[in-house]
């Protein structure tokens, strides 16, 4: 049974049927309803929310609520990202799982609040400093902004580490349909964090490693399992990319324009398909490169000035010609004008 | 639509609920260092820390409070960056290391996760009183039942003696070369009496290490602390002055006579709080199962459910436009609702932000038999704009042969549009005149349905039902979703242009 819902809000109904018990945010255009159901929701199943001084502390509270093993997330827009990088960066180097939603709006700087999909470098290759990676999930409707965010609190336990929910104003402020059923999510145990408790008084979450070799150990270790993280957890969505000769590729809101753009093209005789990646680290390089190999050209469209783009790059390392077609500002192009640019690529077999 | 559904899962389809192959390293003390520390051994060390320091004496007093009080298993030590960074080496306790001055955020993030636990934030007058000023003053004022311990050194040990904002007038660091200068670096910053004006302390006192006598009384303060959190009283503070003799370039013994000497009539030793504080817990959240809260409005839509109605379009797209206020963004949020209690897919986006602040509003509904693609219409079948400004600037996007409801009763003189055909509707009066403005949303809502017929009135109506719990406004949305169907249907021919005048030809 399916209830309307708006995006951000959908993330939260998410995090709670995921065993969310702790929010820590500061408030911010589009995502400010994210923290305003966290709110409302997160107390009444006996879970906390607190409404930190700045994105800084809110962070640093998650790192707090995860030490003791609790799953605890956050959520902002850009400028409040750039201040929870130090954070992020600890909980990655202390091996922390949580999950923090990033609802992209125009940069850089105050920018704008309408979509851009430009933090794409700063989630996705981690705008924090160190060797370390970000786990990021991009949703592209209301029901995935609950699944996902419920996978980013799996993935996060899994692999001890920060997961992002990367998507951008659009998809956080429209209503679809959401259908979630109640089930069972548990959390796997959780040996290594600090409870106040005998049994984990010897237990200590840190992220400072003085010793060169203890610490390239560290590195190493964290290096094992983001390389497991990429060999198991990809996950992309493709459209009509059976026979077809251009590849669109797209994530979030304009994976949806692309969708459309693709039957419209194909109305017109084109022969076009669309490739989503679902999770963009890891990046789907192998499932990209698979299902490009029988395309003639691939086609990156973005909110941005090109940076998932680089990803597709490598990921096709020279095999196929890769174009680049990005909107910035807040304007997301419309379906009419991507046609546009897909007939520019291939020109419809008459 | 479940996730399965629409993404291809590149791994196998049945995952178990627990991941069985979690990481399973559990991070403890590093084995380079010593495992104990034994007062009378012969290493040049005893601890990390030069000889002389006030870290050493802090931990030794708080070590003694925690085993006092029985509370090891229970505590949480939370170590900042600074000298004390290593703090958790010296603590048989539960430890936490943190950012740069975020340890009071830190220890919210624990002790909400763990309330009946002892919680300890370490902190140096760097790390607290410059960059985490912030986090503990906010701490502080929510009254989070932690204890913080503020070693004041007046300089920032761990990077080889630049200014804090606790250095003195006059003291000279790496980075006050001359000695402090209020007019360049400002006075020195009291943190005990900055707290002691909120509201939600408990307990706030500034203690020296100058000479046996005042580590006596920090030795009180330090339990006292303690034992308050452990009676879950709210939150502690004890600011220590304390010895750096390395960056000071005195021996111990100077050093201590110095924090006697130079910090202390800088620095009042006082209790700055001693109280009980009642703190109201009004409003307290209504308890919910997470069943009720993930599938909150879904049994009322459950019994709105409209099942099996055809619908004559596979695809429609509806932009509505207005002025703030004018209900433009509900009226969307209604027809979203009502095309998917017919079975249909459906998306509503708004325009959010400044544009809405600066008084006019748009969103668009997409209704669909299949799953929907771009939820930004560019070419909406349908438009409705509820004032002139919407209609410039959005009637030329409607689609060729599509319809444009217009909420004035004519078009304006110099406005020609020949692609779409126009309605207009004055919802306004129509709405007036059944006893609010209020309603002229639902009234296009209703000249929408017999246009269009895209969506049932019934439905429209179960909708509003479960919206509108107000039996009179209910009333009045439905006699404005009839009027708006019995204009369309009485004064305009369907298929017909109006013009100017408002009448069909
Ligand atoms: C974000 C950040 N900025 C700067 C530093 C460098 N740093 C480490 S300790 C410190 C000052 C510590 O001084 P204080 O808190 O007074 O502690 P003490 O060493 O005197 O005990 C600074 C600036 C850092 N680790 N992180
Ligand atoms: S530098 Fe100062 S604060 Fe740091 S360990 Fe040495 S004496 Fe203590």
């Amino acid at each position: 049974m399916r209830q309307l819902c708006k995006g951000n809000v959908a993330v939260i109904k998410g995090a709670v049927l995921a065993g969310c018990r702790a929010y820590y945010g500061y408030p911010i255009t589009p995502a400010s309803e994210v923290a305003e159901a966290a709110a409302l929701y997160i107390p009444e199943v006996g879970g906390t929310f607190v409404q930190a001084e700045s994105e800084t502390a809110a962070i640093n509270m998650v790192y707090g609520a995860a030490s003791a093993g609790v799953r605890a997330m956050s959520a902002s827009s850009g400028p409040g990202l750039s201040l929870m990088q130090e954070g992020i960066s600890y909980l990655a180097g202390s091996e922390l799982p949580c999950v923090i939603v990033d609802i992209m709006r125009g940069g850089p700087g105050l920018g704008n609040i309408a979509p851009e999909q430009s933090d794409y470098f700063a989630m996705v290759k981690g705008g924090g400093h160190g060797n370390y990676r970000n786990i990021v999930v991009a949703p592209a409707s209301v029901q995935e902004m609950a699944d996902l965010t419920i996978l980013a609190f799996e993935l996060a336990d899994k692999y001890r580490n920060p997961a992002i929910v990367l998507t951008d104003g659009f998809v956080g402020q429209m209503m679809e349909p959401l259908n979630l059923e109640y089930r069972e999510i548990l959390a796997p145990p959780k040996p290594w964090a600090v409870q106040g408790t005998a049994g984990t008084r010897k237990n200590m979450i840190s992220s400072i490693v003085l010793e060169p070799d203890e610490l390239e150990e560290h590195q190493r270790r964290m290096e094992a399992k983001y390389i497991r993280c990429q060999q198991t957890e990809t996950r992309c969505e493709e459209y009509c990319t059976e026979d077809a000769e251009l590849i669109l590729v797209g994530f979030g809101i304009v994976s949806r324009v692309l969708r459309s753009a693709v039957d419209q093209a194909r109305k017109q005789g084109i022969k076009a398909g669309l490739f989503r990646p679902i999770t963009l680290w890891p990046f789907p390089s192998t499932e990209l490169a698979a299902c490009s190999a029988r395309a003639e050209k691939i086609l990156v469209v973005e909110l941005s000035n090109g940076q998932m783009v680089e990803d597709v790059r490598l990921a096709l390392n020279g095999t196929k010609p890769i174009d680049f077609y990005g909107r910035v500002g807040g304007n997301v192009p419309t379906v009419e004008e991507l046609v546009v640019k897909i007939e520019e690529q291939i020109p419809a077999s008459v | 639509m479940a996730l399965q559904d629409t993404i291809q899962v590149v791994e196998p389809a049945e995952e178990p609920k627990v991941a069985t192959d979690n990481y399973e390293v559990v991070h403890e003390k590093s084995k380079l260092f010593y495992p104990e520390y034994e007062r009378k051994s012969d290493l040049k060390h005893q601890t990390h820390y030069c000889p002389g320091c006030g870290h050493g004496v802090v931990h030794k007093l708080i070590a003694e409070a925690l085993e006092d009080l029985g509370v090891q298993d229970e505590t949480i030590l939370v170590s900042p960056v600074g000298c004390s960074v290593f703090a958790y080496y010296y603590f048989d306790v539960g430890n936490v290391q943190v950012a740069h001055g975020r340890a009071p955020a830190a220890a919210t993030g624990l002790k909400r996760a763990c309330p009946d636990k002892i919680v300890i934030a370490y902190q140096g007058d760097g790390d607290l009183a410059a960059i985490g000023t912030a986090e503990i003053v906010h701490a502080a004022n929510r009254g989070e039942k932690i204890t913080v311990f503020f070693v004041n050194n007046a300089i920032y040990g761990m990077t080889g003696g630049q200014m804090a904002p606790t250095t003195l007038v006059g003291q000279r660091s790496t980075t006050s070369p001359w000695g402090r200068r209020p007019v360049n670096e400002g006075f020195p910053l009291h943190v005990c009496e900055l707290l002691s004006s909120l509201e939600a302390p408990v307990y706030i006192e500034r203690v020296a290490l100058s000479d046996n006598k005042n580590i006596m009384k920090a030795r009180r303060a330090v339990r006292k602390a303690l034992e308050l959190q452990k009676n879950g009283a709210g939150f502690t503070f004890v600011e220590i002055l304390s010895p750096c003799p390395t960056i000071w370039g005195k021996d111990p013994v100077e050093a201590r006579k110095w924090v006697g000497e130079k910090m202390i009539p800088n620095f009042p030793l006082n209790v700055y709080r001693d109280r009980k504080v009642e703190i109201p817990n009004n409003n307290a959240p209504p308890h919910k199962t997470v069943e009720e809260i993930v599938s909150g409005e879904r049994k009322a839509a459950a019994e709105g459910m409209v099942p099996g109605r055809q619908h004559h379009f596979r695809e429609m797209g509806i932009k509505i436009a207005g002025f703030g206020g004018q209900g433009v963004l509900l009226l969307g949020q209604l027809l979203a609702e009502m095309g998917m209690r017919e079975g249909l897919e459906v998306s509503w986006l708004p325009s959010y932000g400044p544009e809405m602040r600066s008084g006019s509003a748009h969103c668009h509904v997409c209704l669909s038999k299949e799953r929907i693609g771009s939820p930004l219409l560019s070419r909406p079948d349908v438009l409705i704009a509820m004032n002139e400004i919407s209609l410039r600037k959005f009637a030329a996007q409607v689609a060729p042969g599509g319809t444009i409801l217009y909420g004035r009763e004519r078009l304006p003189e110099d406005v020609q549009i020949e692609h779409a055909q126009v309605i207009c509707i004055p919802a306004s009066e129509i709405a007036d005149k059944l006893g609010s403005a209020k309603v002229a949303n639902v009234v296009m809502m209703g000249a929408l349905l017999e246009e269009t017929e895209c969506l049932s009135s019934a439905t429209a109506m179960k909708v509003l039902e479960a919206k509108v719990k107000n039996p009179a406004l209910l009333e009045l949305d439905r006699k404005a979703l009839d009027a708006g169907r019995v204009y369309i249907d009485h004064t305009v021919a369907v298929g017909a242009v109006t013009q100017a005048d408002g009448f069909a030809q």
